[in-house]
């Protein structure tokens, strides 16, 4: 495993709910981060996020790590749960704060 | 480099031939779709294996020189979205 397969296997392991994206959550620098941001914000549980425009190597590697061509990509408790489409469509469902053990 | 909506549609259908394709042109730039692609093979495929799907059949694409496209996956018969 390379060292950035590792490093992003620490990342989504030690935080329950971790956003790899494109900039910050107050300055994303894409629509579709900033999407999962504002969805993120609205499970008002707390999140970490991962600028991958700050680290070339988490940028080539989370499109490895679960074969997934894009950022954002959300992971919840170790485990991938999609891109922003996907997280549009489980909190419209309710299955994403069911996920993450939001209250609403 | 844009893509052509039709090419997008050609190339999902040549990997997923039953696939129902519906493309929307976001920005109108060649460069921002939406797709919605309702397909039999997705059945027993979960959120993320229906994407992938669809992101192998754009071979490699998405994410570089098709960078946004807004992406749905359906079964049919399981389909109880409002449109």
């Amino acid at each position: 495993m390379s060292d950035a397969q590792t490093r992003i296997e620490q990342l989504v392991k030690s935080n329950d709910v971790v956003l790899f994206m494109k900039g910050t959550p107050l300055f994303p620098q894409c629509g579709f981060s900033s999407r999962a941001i504002a969805i993120l914000e609205r499970l008002g549980r707390q999140y970490e996020t991962v600028d991958v425009l700050q680290d070339p190597e988490i940028r080539q590697g989370i499109k490895q790590y679960s074969d997934w061509p894009t950022v954002p990509q959300l992971y919840v408790k170790g485990e991938f749960v999609g891109g922003s489409d996907i997280m549009m469509e489980m909190f419209e469902t309710g299955e994403l704060q069911q996920l993450v053990g939001a209250d609403a | 480099m844009p893509m052509m909506a039709s090419e997008i549609e050609r190339l999902i259908k040549a990997s997923i031939p039953d696939a129902q394709v519906t493309i929307r042109d976001l920005a109108g730039d060649g460069d921002h779709y939406a797709a919605r692609v309702v397909s039999r093979s997705f059945e027993g495929m979960n959120r993320i294996r229906q994407h992938q799907a669809v992101y192998a059949a754009l071979g490699g694409r998405v994410g570089g020189e098709l960078h946004a496209l807004q992406l749905e996956t359906a079964v049919p018969n399981t389909e109880n979205l409002s449109e």
